[in-house]
């Protein structure tokens, strides 16, 4: 059977069904396993970063690189025609004709989907603006697996920014395919948004909103905790929710032998350094699995597995 | 009082009745009655027994595609579309809301991708206890249908 992936690229994580989530995470753990060093030879990405990325664009690129692929592309909009004034549907038109696959990280909502319009090449979106981050979506769903043995049934908490916080909204997406009891943390002006609270309840979904990070994290077995996106704000705004959610050490006192605490990164002061150390903190090896599922991903993309 | 009639009757063409107030206008903007010749007659704010108050539109010689009536249900989905052939009603229906709609809806999300020149909206439509919400194809961004305040017409 053919895999979806193959031939539309990945746009929203709400593009693929519970099976298909599984067998990107199986490809994942078996690129983490034994590397394919020459799987993607001859083929060539670009890597299109509209928006300033450190881990998605350098994970992305490291995985085409190690895999054997060619990487052609740029960080910023700055310099690009974009900057005179191109649409993006002509730029993809154009870069689509150059590359096998587009990776593209936009600040507008929905640019991915555009793009895929665009061009007939595939395209992977590494973030749209505040809508989705699906291949994130992925590598988190994979390190929650490897780390918990099973997808089915877990306990997950949320933290800080959920409104704007792309990560949770895709992750949240992708938890309700497989039923797991979900727990929303945030001060009112940075919950959850509607349609994503809409998609929940239509699924059947458990889920609850609650202030603070202690009702919650003795409950669960995922503890992900997000950064107020200072971009997104005024300063004014920003001042108001700056600092809310912080997790201390403190915290986990009284929590679950197998929690794991992840995080999308970057972090600036949502998690106490001295967590670091603790068994619970899983931040980092998420980061370095990013590598595995984007090179599954891009695998999967471009018909070489 | 005696009643009377404030619009007057058509040989041939189309009523549509029980639009909101506000609406009637969009509906002819929409089927592009303010570019062509046929003879329209709008009642704005007339009285109704079942919404209060409400518009009409009476179009002579024109009879709406299916398409056409869906893209009204956008604008006004208890409107009745009334098809009249030699002064009697031929034909009533009720709008009935597309599972789709492109084009005409401008999408909410000031951030959304459809902001940008040339570049068209698509919306589905999923109902969900009874209410109606409009999901932008791009954006993905949920919206319920009074949301939606603008559109390209």
């Amino acid at each position: 059977m053919k895999h979806k992936l193959l031939a539309h690229g990945l746009i929203s994580i709400q593009d693929l069904s519970a099976a298909e989530i599984l067998s990107i995470v199986k490809l994942s753990e078996a690129m983490k396993r034994q590397p394919k060093k020459d799987l993607l030879k001859g083929t060539l990405l670009a890597s299109c970063f509209f928006e300033p990325s450190t881990r998605t664009r350098l994970s992305f690129e490291a995985a085409m690189l190690r895999l054997g692929g060619q990487v052609i592309g740029f960080s910023d909009a700055i310099g690009t025609s974009a900057s005179k004034g191109e649409t993006l549907s002509d730029s993809m038109k154009v870069i689509g004709s150059y590359a096998d696959l587009i990776v593209l990280r936009h600040p507008s909502d929905g640019a991915a989907r555009l793009a895929s319009l665009a061009t007939s090449t595939p395209v992977i979106n590494a973030g749209d603006g505040t809508n989705q981050h699906p291949t994130q979506t992925l590598l988190d769903l994979f390190t929650i697996k490897e780390s918990q043995g099973k997808l089915k049934g877990l306990h997950v908490a949320f933290s800080g920014d959920l409104k704007y916080g792309r990560t949770v909204h895709s992750l949240a997406l992708a938890c309700a395919q497989f039923d797991m009891r979900l727990y929303f943390i945030s001060p009112d002006s940075l919950s959850l948004p509607e349609e994503t609270c809409h998609y929940l309840r239509k699924q059947g979904i458990k889920f609850s909103f609650h202030q603070n990070i202690e009702d919650v994290i003795g409950k669960v077995d995922i503890f992900y905790m997000t950064r107020i996106q200072r971009e997104r704000f005024d300063e004014v705004s920003y001042a108001k929710v700056k600092g809310l959610y912080v997790l201390k050490p403190s915290m986990l006192e009284k929590v679950k032998k197998n929690l794991k605490i992840l995080h999308p990164l970057p972090r600036v002061d949502e998690i106490d350094p001295a967590i670091d150390t603790t068994p619970y903190a899983h931040y980092f090896t998420q980061a370095e699995n990013g590598l595995y599922v984007r090179q599954a991903i891009l695998g999967l993309t471009l018909g070489k597995v | 009082m005696a009643k009377t009639v404030s619009v007057a009757a058509i040989n041939d063409g189309t009523v549509i009745d029980h639009i909101p107030c506000g609406q009637a206008l969009k509906i002819i903007h929409l089927l592009q009655l303010d570019h062509n010749r046929y003879k329209v007659t709008i009642g704005l704010h007339l009285t109704s027994s079942s919404m209060g108050f409400k518009d009409l539109v009476k179009i002579e010689d024109r009879f709406l595609t299916q398409k056409e009536t869906q893209d009204i249900a956008v604008f006004s989905p208890q409107a009745t579309i009334c098809t009249i052939k030699n002064y009697k009603v031929a034909s009533k229906i009720s709008s009935k809301l597309p599972s789709t709609i492109e084009k005409i809806l401008v999408c909410p999300n000031t951030r959304c991708i459809t902001h940008q020149p040339h570049v068209m909206t698509e919306f589905s439509v999923e109902e969900f206890k009874q209410k109606v919400y409009l999901r932008c194809h791009f954006c993905e961004k949920l919206f319920e249908r009074d949301q939606i305040k603008e559109y390209r017409i």
